[in-house]
């Protein structure tokens, strides 16, 4: 089973720089996941996305920040794992290093 | 949480650190099955105290020290017993004062894991025995997960794993990374049982029970990890790649009614690109390497690679296909091998070509039942207009398909060759 796991921020600030501290634990993990065979693929966002919008055949292009967004997704991690369980359990040791924050897990059909 | 919330939890919990726990125990103790029921232990304990503490914050490093309390009381309550289990007590209470280590991701547990890899797939055993026993320590299975995937009864399972341990036990097989030219042979018999698992997932159809295609990802776990543990091996990723890439086409190899579909006629926009892209990845790594000669998985890889390169059927590389398999027959000869030489070669320079080689293969004995055999001879036959001879191939591979489905299109098309 896929899992795409992605952390958001909903605070409208943008988000303080990781510490070097931080940032190396986390590159411990993501070696940890990738060592275990779990992780695809992970990456960062750009705070500054683009908004398409398609009405009626019309294609509106936008470009961000967007302030009056609720929740911007700031980083993403697609793994792949046993069960629903699992992908908490990874999700758990994720938020262990990066601290208080707020995600969502989504599973990814046809994966 | 429920308490079967926090029963899956658990699931999950034995499901990554499993492996290296029972690596790390091997270490210890120097006795793959009591290392497992020293584990299983911990696991039972796990399962009778986290729902009133809690699941703790470092799981692993718990499980790790109630097992070693465990071999401490166990031994404690048989000191009469042998004088091997005597040593480990005086070992393991030496290590009581000192602080027990976080099975983290040092290389020592990494070394450990791979020992761990190489004893359960250890020539001594049986490849059915070295099947259930790796998916049993490395993949974290319960007996009744691997029994299900297998389609035999659990006692089986529970039969094979327990005497796979014994032997393992009787042989004295020690707990190492084994060097020179016994490596070689070692590593090939454990890409043997990965790929093999891989396999026993593959050929599972639709209507089989999850846990069988489940294999293929527990064997392409097993195979990322193994190529994290040997980087330097090129055939690990040489496997690795053949199965992302192979991976990548399930989706698209299967027909909404079940009924698979070749290669050649699948929706190629269904393959798995992230999957192909991880396979080429592991065919660079395995490039990179320098200057090692071309082993069977890269082989299989490379040909599964210009396949996924193809956008469309008519733009596949067959010449480039058809040296491949010239190269995979001369180091890994099989006749089996050598029929999919001969519709390689086919498409790249003719049927009259293919089935000089088919015809070669007739009088294979191992072959006698494979209805690809007559099936590819008919398909050949008809390409060169000898209708009459491919009609009468297309029925004696109907008459060996066990495959429904392919067994109707085997008929119509003997069907369409009669009314030429």
């Amino acid at each position: 089973m896929r899992f795409m796991m992605m952390t958001t921020n909903d605070t409208n600030e943008p988000m303080s720089p990781p510490t070097p501290e931080m940032y190396a634990e986390m590159g411990k993990l993501i070696e940890e996941m990738t060592k275990a065979g779990v992780l695809l693929a992970t990456g960062g966002l750009s705070p500054t996305p683009i908004r398409v919008k398609s009405a009626g055949g019309k294609l509106t292009v936008t470009d961000g920040p967007f302030t009056e967004a609720k929740e911007g997704v700031v980083g993403f991690a697609l793994i792949e794992a046993k069960s629903k369980e699992e992908a908490l359990e990874f999700s758990k040791r994720f938020w262990q290093v990066a601290g208080d924050g707020q995600g969502n897990i989504y599973e990814v059909f046809g994966g | 949480m429920t308490l079967p919330d926090i029963h899956r939890t658990i699931d999950a919990v034995w499901r990554i650190e499993s492996a290296r726990l029972i690596a790390s125990l091997t270490r210890l103790v120097r006795d793959v099955g009591l290392a497992e029921d020293l584990a299983q232990g911990a696991l039972v304990a796990a399962l009778e105290q986290w729902p009133q503490s809690g699941i703790p914050d470092k799981p692993a490093a718990w499980l790790m020290t109630t097992a070693k309390h465990h071999a401490i009381d166990l031994i404690r309550r048989n000191v009469r017993l042998e004088r091997k289990y005597e040593e480990i007590g005086r070992d393991l209470e030496l290590q009581q004062g000192v602080e027990i280590p976080e099975p983290d991701n040092s290389d020592d547990m990494g070394d450990d894991l791979l020992r761990l890899i190489f004893i359960s797939c250890h020539p001594v055993l049986s490849k059915e025995a070295c099947l259930a026993l790796t998916l049993r320590l490395l993949g974290g299975l319960t007996t009744d997960e691997i029994a299900r995937a297998f389609l035999v009864p659990e006692p089986t399972i529970a039969q094979r794993i327990v005497r796979a341990k014994r032997t393992l036990s009787e042989a004295q097989v020690p707990f190492e990374i084994p060097t020179g030219s016994e490596r070689v042979a070692r590593l090939s018999s454990v890409l043997e049982v990965i790929y093999l698992i891989f396999n026993e997932g593959y050929s599972a159809t639709s209507g089989d029970d999850w846990m069988r295609p489940a294999l293929c990802e527990d064997a392409l776990r097993l195979g990322r990890v193994l190529a994290e543990l040997t980087p330097a091996e090129a055939e690990v990723h040489g496997l690795v790649a053949l199965m992302e890439i192979q991976a990548s086409r399930s989706r698209a190899r299967v027909g909404p009614s079940g009924e698979p579909i070749p290669l050649l006629e699948q929706n190629r926009g269904r393959w798995d690109q992230l999957l192909i892209h991880r396979g080429f990845s592991a065919l660079l790594r395995a490039e990179s390497l320098g200057n090692t000669a071309l082993g069977p998985y890269r082989l299989q890889a490379a040909i599964a690679a210009c396949h996924a390169q193809a956008r469309n059927p008519e733009d596949t590389q067959w010449e480039r296909i058809a040296a491949l398999y010239d190269a995979l027959v001369q180091i890994a000869p099989s006749p089996i091998v050598e029929l999919n030489r001969a519709v390689a070669v086919s498409m790249a320079f003719g049927p009259a070509e293919g089935l000089e080689i088919v015809d070669a293969l007739v009088s294979e004995p191992s072959l006698k039942s494979y209805h690809l055999l007559p099936g590819v001879r008919a398909d050949l036959l008809s390409k060169l207009g000898r209708f009459s001879e491919a009609c009468e191939e297309f029925k004696r591979a109907a008459s060996l398909t066990r495959n429904a489905r392919e067994r109707e299109l085997l008929l119509e098309r003997a069907a369409t060759m009669a009314s030429i």
